[in-house]
This record gives structure tokens, C-alpha cells and sequence, in this order.
């Protein structure tokens, strides 16, 4: 069990070193959000009183379309460079190497939302967050759970020459619980803290996603990384 | 793992007519001519809907045997994994056929039936929501079925996914339910305890001869699209065979 985590550890960090090295990804991703908060700004006026009750909607958005950007990334880089082969090879198990692409992945997202989030409200003038307690633990949680089902679907999709328009596809109609659930929650938190018990039992319903799919995802990966 | 010829090998079962396959299909078009008669004919018209109620037997039975099909995918994706035999995989392939079109026939009929009893095509209520994502679920199933490479590795990743996306499905479902739930009828089960409506016994027995045909055709339409995708498979296998004597 020791060597699980020690060899997920080991992939995480050989991923976000070459991240650290190349800054090919997370460059992207930072930038992307960005863009998207750009593009809401002309969608919905944020001179408008109206326009707060979509910012829950447009964080999720932003974590989801950035987080495909890596996610896709993920594996592709490693059968451009040959390799995926070694790595299946090397004496680890499938799940060590899933895990740690996981870490990685979600570190990553974890950097994306540590920016793009408070630079969303600033720019759509938003101060009155509920609980910003809870705030972290529903991105922490909707995060965690729309990576490991991504990566997940990442190294399925790899198999296929067009891996990234068949991300999307196979990504989105898995995660719909977890993005109504993550919107929900985000949204009784942002605006509407009495009805607390109500966000928490939408982070239940997330949590209970993560881990499901999580083992899940642990158990069935080994079909998805043969050779 | 055994090489690719081993596997290719089609049984006995795919050639010859099945006297099962046989009663399957008197049984379908039987029932079908039966509950059509039951459905347009013998069953009373609705007092408040009227006529456009009659499309919710065709819906009905459509999607529960959608259901069963994608239960059965689940299945034979289990069994693949673990046994690694095509036949597990085509049943899971066909039967993902069948499913994704009774899904489609399931998204048609039921805005046709809402726009006269709800007055709107379409409502984001937890039912009809989840049968949306089912169906996008098993078009993303056949994209990857779709993809380059050997059989093997395409069924694989099939099986894996048919698996994630019948699990998924209780889980949207419940879900949506919480974030929304006003439209759909809860039709049986008059009691106060369900708030149910009630039904009239003809309609009752309408719809279950109707189910019951369309499970028929279900298992008709399988071993039908089994058998063929088991001549396609046959037939490459032969030209293979000319070719290689061609070549030599």
C-alpha cells in the first residue's frame, strides 16, 4: 500500500516538475480562465444587480472548461513522446500511475481556481461571500470529483486519435451530478447562507460522487491502461 | 492473451435461425398488433387529455425497455471484461443500439405528449433530464466505439465505459430529483401515501400488453443484430482468408 502512494507521489511530481519546466499547461489554463470571465463580462452585464446571481454558474464553468484543457493534456504528452509504454511498463500498478496523474491534474486546477476565482470577483465587484469556510470545501470537493472522473476518461479518450474532441463528450454527461450539485451548493453558500443545511447536503451528494467514482475509477483503470 | 484469429472464430449459434428467434418474432408482431388494437381502440380516451394520451403507451413501454437494454449493455460489459469473449461484446454493442433508439423514440413522443398536457415542448424535470444525459452518455458510448484501432481495445474501452455510465445514471437521476421536481405525474399507486392520480384498469392492462410487446421486439431486434453483426464479422474473416491466398 506504501508503494501505491509513494509511486502516485513519484508520477505527480515528475508531472508538475515537467509542468514547472515547460509551464506549457497551467500558462493556458490561467489564461483560458481568463478569457472565459471575459466573455461572461459581455454575456452578462456586470453593471447589473441581476448579473450576481450567475457568478456560482460562471466559477463552475470556468473550473470545467479549464480543467479540460489539462486533462486532455494529461496523456496526450505522454504518448507524443513515447512514453506511455515505459511508464506502463515500469513496475507499478495502473492505479499508482492514475492516482498520481490525478494529483497532478488537480494540483494544477487547485492553482487555476487560487487565481481565476478572486480575480472573477473583482472584476464582477462580488464581496459578500457567505462562509468562505464552506466556499473552499465545495471547490475542494466539486474539483476533486470532476478530476478524478476526468483523468480517468483522459487516459480512455488517449486511446483514440481525436482524444480531444472525445473528452468533452465522454466528461460532461458523467459529471452532470457533480456540476448541479457543486452550483447549488455554491450558489446557497455565495448568496443565501440560512439555508446552510441545504448547501450541505448538496456537498454530501458531491462527496458521495467523489467516492464512488473515485474507487471506481481505482478499480477500472487497470482495463483502460493495457497495452 | 490469445491471438485475434482464436477470437474471431463466430459460433454455430450465429448462422442458423433460432427457433427461439423464431417465436421471438411471432411473439412481437403478435403483441404489437394486439396492444396497437388495445391502445387505439379498446382503451378509454382520457376525459382531460384525450386522444394525445394514447402516445404515453408507446412512451411508457419504450422506456422501460430502454432501461432493461442499457442494464443488459451493463451486464455484457461485466462479462467482457471478465471473460474477454466478442460474443459478450456484441451483445453489449447491440443491445446499446436498441437502447440509444427506444432513448430516442422516448425523447419524442414525450415533448409530442407534453406540448398538449404540460403546454410546453420541454421541462427541465428530473425524468426528462436524466433521459437526456442517458442519451448523451450512450452516444459518447458509440463514439468510442467508433474509434481507430483493433476490435479488442475498442470493446474494451466500450465495456469500461458502459459500465461508469450505467452506474451514473441513479445518480443523475437523484440528483436532478433534488434540484427540481414539480411536472412529472406519479400515475400508479392511487393511495394518499403517493399522491397518485390512479388509472383505469383497461389502461393498466393496455400498457402492460404494451410493454411486454416491445420487451418482445427488444429480444427479437438482439438476436437479430447479433446474428448480423456476428455475419459481418464472419465476412471479413473470409475475405481476410481470400485476400491472404491472393497474396501468396
Amino acid at each position: 500500500m506504501s508503494g501505491f502512494f509513494k509511486n502516485a507521489f513519484l508520477i505527480a511530481k515528475k508531472d508538475l516538475y515537467s509542468e514547472l519546466r515547460t509551464r506549457q499547461v497551467l500558462g493556458t489554463m490561467i489564461i483560458f480562465s481568463g478569457l472565459v470571465i471575459l466573455v461572461f463580462s459581455f454575456a452578462f452585464d456586470p453593471a447589473q444587480n441581476t448579473t450576481k446571481a450567475v457568478i456560482p454558474g460562471v466559477i463552475w464553468v470556468i473550473i470545467v472548461f479549464s480543467g479540460i484543457l489539462g486533462l486532455n493534456r494529461s496523456f496526450i504528452s505522454e504518448q507524443r513522446n513515447d512514453t506511455m509504454q515505459a511508464l506502463l511498463i515500469s513496475p507499478m500498478d495502473p492505479s499508482s500511475i492514475y492516482f498520481g496523474k490525478l494529483l497532478a491534474n488537480f494540483t494544477m486546477i487547485l492553482i487555476v481556481e487560487l487565481v481565476s476565482v478572486p480575480f472573477l470577483f473583482l472584476l464582477f465587484d462580488f464581496h459578500s461571500i457567505g462562509s468562505v469556510g464552506y466556499f473552499l470545501l465545495v471547490l475542494f470537493l466539486g474539483s476533486f470529483g470532476f478530476i478524478s472522473i476526468g483523468t480517468f476518461l483522459a487516459a480512455l479518450a488517449a486511446n483514440s486519435k481525436s482524444s480531444e474532441m472525445l473528452l468533452p463528450l465522454l466528461l460532461f454527461p458523467v459529471t452532470s451530478p457533480i456540476l448541479i450539485g457543486a452550483v447549488q451548493a455554491t450558489k446557497i453558500i455565495l448568496s443565501n447562507i440560512e439555508k446552510l443545511p441545504d448547501a450541505v447536503a448538496w456537498m454530501q451528494l458531491i462527496g458521495a460522487y467523489d467516492v464512488i467514482f473515485f474507487v471506481l475509477c481505482l478499480i477500472l483503470v487497470e482495463y483502460v491502461m493495457e497495452v | 492473451m490469445e491471438a485475434c484469429a482464436e477470437k474471431e472464430k463466430v459460433p454455430v449459434f450465429f448462422e442458423r435461425k433460432s427457433s427461439l428467434e423464431k417465436a421471438l418474432f411471432i411473439g412481437a408482431a403478435a403483441g404489437l398488433l394486439i396492444s396497437f388494437y388495445l391502445i387505439f381502440i379498446w382503451s378509454p380516451i382520457e376525459k382531460t387529455m384525450g386522444l394525445v394520451q394514447k402516445i404515453f403507451y408507446i412512451h411508457v413501454a419504450s422506456a422501460s425497455t430502454a432501461f432493461i437494454a442499457f442494464f443488459i449493455v451493463f451486464v455484457f460489459s461485466l462479462l467482457f471484461i471478465i471473460k474477454r469473449k466478442r460474443i459478450f461484446d456484441t451483445y453489449a454493442k447491440v443491445s446499446a443500439e436498441i437502447g440509444l433508439v427506444l432513448t430516442t423514440i422516448v425523447l419524442t413522443t414525450g415533448p409530442i405528449w407534453a406540448k398538449s398536457s404540460w403546454n410546453t415542448w420541454w421541462a427541465w424535470e428530473p425524468r426528462l433530464t436524466t433521459t437526456l444525459i442517458l442519451w448523451f452518455i450512450y452516444m459518447a458510448y458509440f463514439m468510442i466505439r467508433q474509434m481507430d484501432g483493433v476490435w479488442e481495445k475498442k470493446a474494451r474501452l466500450a465495456a469500461v465505459f458502459g459500465m461508469i455510465g450505467f452506474i451514473d445514471v441513479p445518480i443523475v437521476f437523484f440528483s436532478i430529483r433534488w434540484w427540481q421536481s414539480k411536472f412529472h405525474p406519479i400515475v400508479f399507486g392511487a393511495g394518499p401515501s403517493q399522491q397518485g392520480g390512479g388509472v383505469d384498469e383497461r389502461m393498466l392492462v393496455t400498457l402492460l400488453v404494451t410493454i411486454f410487446a416491445v420487451l418482445l421486439l427488444y429480444g427479437y431486434l438482439l438476436l437479430k443484430g447479433v446474428a448480423l453483426e456476428g455475419m459481418k464479422i464472419t465476412l471479413n474473416h473470409r475475405k481476410e482468408k481470400i485476400r491472404e491466398r491472393l497474396i501468396q
